[in-house]
């Protein structure tokens, strides 16, 4: 067994809204908190241009919203390491157990898991090579270097046609290239895009691999109905396919589902007594800052009460022995 | 302006003072946006540990940006933020994009040694 360096009631794993929201609460009730997070604190929120459905703030940038909540956090006595690497987990029994790859070691009566999730890749040979030199995940970031250019968008969903259409304020002609022969993606967003005269579709069709030299030149495009592939030239593509959850660090370890979703009831109780988790990592329907931060609260009066009960109960073991 | 806690190069004549005068230096040139950020908190992290190096930021909308905007070793980036490795004023590794905490720290422990703790 694992001897920690410090102990806390609650450890969060996670500094996305879910996390930061359980760190808040957990920490007014005086209950000492550790947030470790892997990445930026503030998660996916960071990766938000402008956020203008969070209730009670006027349009921000996820950077200042995310600023805001890891003061809040910090003012109630929240600790927070940043850019963490975690190489070890312990989750059963009453004393769960971190460890990081600098050696670091935390132990806390329970532990809220909330890592959240990444954009997914399409994982095709060439797209490590030409990130950042043809292919990119954000259109706001990059769209500008595609002025004039021809570029694909790969995705069916509403960040796809969405961005796309966005996209066509820059480039002279956007392509979406879709697996399917129809569109996740709201009504609106579909109807946007194809009045869009700019915007071409290749349907039931995905990107085998990406072709360059310092930077990205071309594409083969497979028709997944005939398995015909094809050459294309092109300046860009930039990538919206949905995301994964940042799990696989729990796999053998707690319930999960087939996508890699943790499993929890309503109090964001997992099958482990003293295993908590909120955010976009848990199977549910919606993923938004909101869901997140109102997992995030669950979460957090569930463990606090979980923290109390197992305080009275040790109190309780220590009377019997005196 | 970038809100940052790095330090912030301002003009072309900044940026070849700074390469100048100090053996290793890196540099994010980028924007305010969420490729970027992550990049920013991952040098402001690392500035403490590896004081051998010299951390630094450059508004990529800076006309004077060029200076890294038009390097050679960035020909064909086209994803923000361009980050840039010195070592005597030369470029010796750039990137395009986001960059992860172990890719930064693999770069700067090759080209500028491993940081010697105490
Ligand atoms: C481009 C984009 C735009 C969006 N726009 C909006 C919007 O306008 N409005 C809205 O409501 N929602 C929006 N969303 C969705 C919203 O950002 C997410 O639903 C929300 O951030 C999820 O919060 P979370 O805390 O569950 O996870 P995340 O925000 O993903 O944060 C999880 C954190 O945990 C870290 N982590 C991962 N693994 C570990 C580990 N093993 N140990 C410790 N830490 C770990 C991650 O690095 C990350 O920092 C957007 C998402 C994206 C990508």
């Amino acid at each position: 067994m694992m001897k920690s360096d410090i102990h806390y009631d609650v450890i969060v794993l996670g500094a996305g809204p879910a996390g930061l929201t359980a760190g808040i609460y957990l920490s007014r009730a005086r209950i000492r908190t550790l947030i470790i997070n892997e990445g930026t604190v503030g998660g996916q929120m960071v990766l938000t241009h402008e956020i203008a459905n969070y209730p009670g703030v006027e349009t921000t940038s996820g950077y200042q919203l995310s600023g805001i909540m890891k003061k809040q956090a910090r003012s109630f006595g929240c600790d927070i390491v940043g850019n963490a690497s975690l190489r070890e987990l312990m989750l059963e029994g009453p004393v769960k157990m971190v460890r990081l790859s600098d050696g670091r070691e935390y132990s806390a009566s329970a532990i809220i898991l909330a890592p959240g999730g990444r954009p997914r890749q399409l994982g095709v040979p060439g797209e490590e090579t030409f990130r950042g030199k043809g292919i990119s995940y954000c259109a706001t970031c990059d769209g500008d270097f595609f002025t004039g250019k021809e570029i694909i968008v790969v995705g069916g969903g509403n960040s796809a046609l969405e961005e796309a259409v966005s996209l066509t304020k820059y480039a002279s002609r956007v392509t979406i290239v879709h697996q399917f022969d129809h569109f996740q993606a709201f009504e609106y967003a579909i109807e946007e895009a194809r009045n869009n005269p700019s915007i071409r579709f290749i349907l039931s069709s995905t990107i085998a691999a990406f072709h360059g030299n310092e930077k990205l030149q071309s594409v083969d495009i497979k028709n997944l109905l005939t398995g015909e592939l094809h050459n294309m030239p092109i300046d860009g593509v930039f990538v919206f396919i949905g995301y994964v959850p940042n799990t696989e660090f729990l796999r053998g370890k707690l319930n999960l589902n087939e996508y890699g979703e943790i499993l929890v009831n309503a109090n964001m109780e997992t099958g482990i007594n003293g295993v908590f988790a909120a955010g976009d990592a848990v199977a549910k329907r919606f993923r938004q800052i909101t869901t997140a931060v109102g997992d995030g609260t669950v979460a957090a009066l569930a463990a606090a009460q979980y923290v109390y009960t197992f305080r009275q109960q040790k109190q309780a073991e220590a009377v019997k022995i005196n | 302006m970038l809100y940052t806690n790095l330090n912030h190069i301002e003009s072309a004549a900044e940026h070849q003072k700074v390469i100048s005068e100090n053996e290793n230096v890196m540099i994010c040139c980028g924007r305010m946006g969420p490729m970027c950020i992550p990049v920013y908190e991952i040098m402001e992290e690392l500035e403490p540990q590896y004081p051998h190096v010299k951390f630094y930021d450059m508004e990529f909308d800076n006309p004077d940006a060029r200076v890294i905007r038009e390097a050679p070793e960035c020909r064909g980036f086209m994803g923000l933020p361009f980050t840039v490795y010195y070592k005597n004023g030369k470029i010796v590794k750039a990137t395009s994009s986001i960059q992860t905490m172990d890719q930064v720290k693999s770069i700067l422990n090759q080209e500028f040694g491993v940081p010697v703790t105490a």
